[in-house]
C-alpha cells in the first residue's frame, strides 16, 4: 500500500490471499485485537487455553485410559493422547472460528472494503497462538519422562503442523463464505468438528483402525488430519519410549516418506478449492450479510 | 494506462453505464422452497429492486462533488460502488490513487480496545502503513481532542468523543480521493465548525472530494460540483447552487 499507484484500477477487485501477505500489519492488529478481546474481563485471561484442554485431556485420560484400560496396551498413554489433542483443537478452534470470522466482522465488511480473506486467516493466527503454549506443556511433559527426539521428528513436527493450518485455512475459506448465504454451515462445521476427533487416531490406536477398516483404510489414511496426528505422535510420543516398550509401538509404514507430502498435497488441494470458492461468494459479501 | 481511450488522464473516479441490483430474498428456507416448486414455480422467490440504473460519471482530480438526492435515490449504493464494497451488476466503476471512505465513521472500532489500540487498528483499516500512523499519532489525538482518555477503552467514551475519535482518524489517512457519507453532523458545533475547516483544507489542497449529505447549505459551501440521482439515474449534473435549487424545487413537489 505504500506505494502510490496512478493508474485506474477497479475498486473491490483484490488478488486474494496475496491481498494478506502485502496487509501484513492489519493482519498482526486484527490477531492481536482477537487474542485481547478473547478473554476481555476474565480472570485467568490466556490461562484458559491451558485450563481447558488440560480439562479435555483429564476426561478422556479417565474415561479411556483408566476406564477402558487403553493405557495398558499403550505404554506413556497420557503423552500419546495428549499429543494429539492439542493438534486436533488447533484444527477445531481453527475451522470453527474461520467459518464464523466473516459473518462476526459483517459491520466491516458492510461498510470499507478490505481483502476479506484476512478474517479467516487472522483466526488462524490466533489459535496458532493458543496452541503454542499447549505445546510447550506437552514438551514439558515429555521432558519428564525422557523425551529425545531426532531432527528429523522435530522438522515433520513442524511440517504436521502446517499441513493442519493449511487445511484449516481452506475450510475456513470454504465454509466462512458459504456461511454468509446459508447459516446451516455453522452447524455443518459443528458436525465436523464432533467427527475431526474421532475419525484420526487421537484417542485409540491407528492399528485398531486399520484392522477394523480392512481395504477402506486408505480412506482413513487420506484424511490429512490422520497423518498429522500421526507425525506427532512420531515425533512427541515415540522418543519417550524406553526399548522394552518400543515393540509395543507400531507407526504407519511410509508415514513420513509417502503420506506426509501426500498430506499437504491434499490439504494444498483444499487451500485451492475453498480460495476459490471464497472469491467468488466474496464479490456479494456486503449486500447478503 | 488500463483505462479506456476516452477517460482523461486526470480523472479521479470514472463511472460507465453503472447498473446495481438489489434482490430483496425474502426466504431461503428447504419448506419454502418446496412450496414454491410444488406449485409450479408461480411468482418469484425473490423480488428485484433497481438501485442504480445507467450512471455515467466523471470526477477529474481536485473536484468537489456533491451527491445529492431523497432517501432511496442511490447515493450511499454509488458510494459503495466506488469504495469497492459493493460490485456493480452492470457497467464499470474505476478510481485513480488511495480511495478512502469516510463512510459510517467508526465502522472499524473494538469497544473493548483502548483509544489508542482503536487508532492503529482503523487507520490499519482504512489504508495506513504502520509509520503513517506512528508518525500521524500524535495529530489524530490532538484533533479528536480526547487527550488523556486515549488509553481508556472506547466502551466508555461518550457518543460525541467516540465520532471526534473516529473522524480525526479518517481525515488523517491522506488519499487521493475522499468519499464522505453523511457524517459532517458530528460532535457539538465547534467541533463540527473544525471538521469542515478540515474538510475545506483538503480541497483547497486538490484532493478529489465525493460528498453525501442532506445538509444542502453545507454542501453549496464545501463543493462546486453537484450531482443529482433520482431512482438511481443521474437527472441533472452542474454548478452546486442551481442542483441544489433543483432538488429543493423536486422535493417541493413530493409534498
Amino acid at each position: 500500500m505504500a506505494a502510490v499507484n496512478n493508474d485506474l484500477a477497479t475498486p473491490g477487485s483484490g488478488r486474494g490471499l496475496l491481498d494478506v501477505y502485502s496487509n501484513r500489519f492489519l493482519l498482526k492488529l486484527l490477531v492481536r485485537k482477537e487474542i485481547k478481546v478473547r478473554y476481555r474481563g476474565s480472570v485467568l485471561g490466556l490461562l484458559w487455553s491451558y485450563v481447558k484442554p488440560l480439562m479435555q485431556f483429564l476426561i478422556y485420560f479417565v474415561a479411556l485410559g483408566i476406564f477402558l484400560n487403553l493405557q495398558k496396551a499403550t505404554p506413556n498413554y497420557a503423552i500419546y493422547l495428549f499429543s494429539g489433542i492439542v493438534l486436533v483443537n488447533f484444527f477445531t478452534e481453527t475451522l470453527g472460528n474461520a467459518t464464523r470470522s466473516i459473518v462476526d466482522n459483517r459491520d466491516l465488511i458492510r461498510k470499507i472494503y478490505l481483502p476479506r480473506e484476512l478474517f479467516p486467516v487472522s483466526t488462524v493466527w490466533v489459535s496458532a497462538a493458543h496452541f503454542l503454549p499447549q505445546v510447550l506443556i506437552l514438551v514439558g511433559a515429555g521432558l519428564l519422562v525422557g523425551w529425545t527426539p531426532s531432527v528429523l521428528q522435530l522438522l515433520a513436527a513442524l511440517a504436521a503442523f502446517i499441513i493442519v493450518a493449511i487445511l484449516g485455512t481452506g475450510l475456513g475459506l470454504l465454509f466462512g463464505a458459504i456461511n454468509v448465504y446459508f447459516r446451516d454451515s455453522e452447524n455443518i462445521v459443528d458436525m465436523i468438528l464432533m467427527v475431526v476427533t474421532w475419525a484420526s487416531p487421537v484417542l485409540y490406536l491407528w492399528t485398531m483402525a486399520r484392522d477394523a477398516l480392512g481395504g477402506w483404510f486408505v480412506l482413513y489414511q487420506a484424511n490429512p488430519m490422520t497423518v498429522a496426528v500421526e507425525i506427532f505422535h512420531w515425533a512427541f510420543w515415540y522418543p519417550t519410549l524406553k526399548a522394552d516398550q518400543l515393540g509395543m509401538a507400531e507407526m504407519p509404514p511410509n508415514l513420513v516418506g509417502l503420506w506426509l507430502p501426500v498430506s499437504l498435497l491434499v490439504s494444498l488441494a483444499v487451500l485451492f478449492a475453498g480460495q476459490l470458492v471464497f472469491r467468488r461468494l466474496a464479490v456479494h459479501f456486503a449486500q447478503e450479510l | 494506462m488500463t483505462a479506456s481511450t476516452t477517460v482523461a488522464d486526470n480523472v479521479a473516479i470514472t463511472c460507465r453505464n453503472l447498473r446495481k441490483i438489489f434482490v430483496l430474498r425474502h426466504t431461503r428456507s428447504m419448506k419454502e422452497s418446496i412450496v414454491w416448486l410444488l406449485k409450479g414455480r408461480k411468482g418469484d422467490l425473490s423480488k428485484k429492486f433497481d438501485a442504480l440504473k445507467d450512471v455515467s460519471l466523471d470526477v477529474v482530480q481536485g473536484e468537489t462533488v456533491a451527491l445529492l438526492g431523497l432517501n432511496g435515490s442511490g447515493k450511499s449504493t454509488l458510494l459503495k460502488l466506488i469504495s469497492g464494497v459493493l460490485q456493480p451488476d452492470g457497467g464499470t466503476v474505476q478510481t485513480r490513487g488511495r480511495v478512502a471512505g469516510l463512510i459510517e465513521v467508526g465502522a472499524g472500532f473494538h469497544h473493548d480496545l483502548s483509544g489508542r489500540d482503536n487508532v492503529y487498528l482503523n487507520g490499519a483499516i482504512l489504508g495506513m502503513t504502520e509509520k503513517q500512523i506512528d508518525t500521524m499519532f500524535d495529530s489524530i489525538v490532538e484533533f479528536s481532542e480526547i487527550g488523556e482518555f486515549i488509553d481508556t477503552e472506547v466502551k466508555f467514551y461518550s457518543s460525541g468523543m467516540y465520532l471526534k475519535l473516529a473522524f480525526s482518524i479518517a481525515v488523517h489517512t491522506d488519499p487521493e480521493v475522499f468519499l464522505i457519507d453523511e457524517i459532517l453532523a458530528v460532535g457539538d458545533e465547534p467541533f463540527q465548525r473544525k471538521c469542515i475547516v478540515k474538510i475545506k483544507e483538503l480541497a483547497a489542497a486538490g484532493k478529489t472530494l465525493f460528498v453525501v449529505s442532506h445538509d444542502l447549505d453545507l454542501v453549496s459551501t464545501v463543493c462546486e460540483r453537484g450531482v443529482l440521482l433520482e431512482h438511481g439515474k443521474v437527472v441533472m449534473d452542474g454548478e452546486v447552487h442551481s442542483v441544489v435549487k433543483e432538488l429543493r424545487r423536486r422535493s417541493a413537489e413530493v409534498v
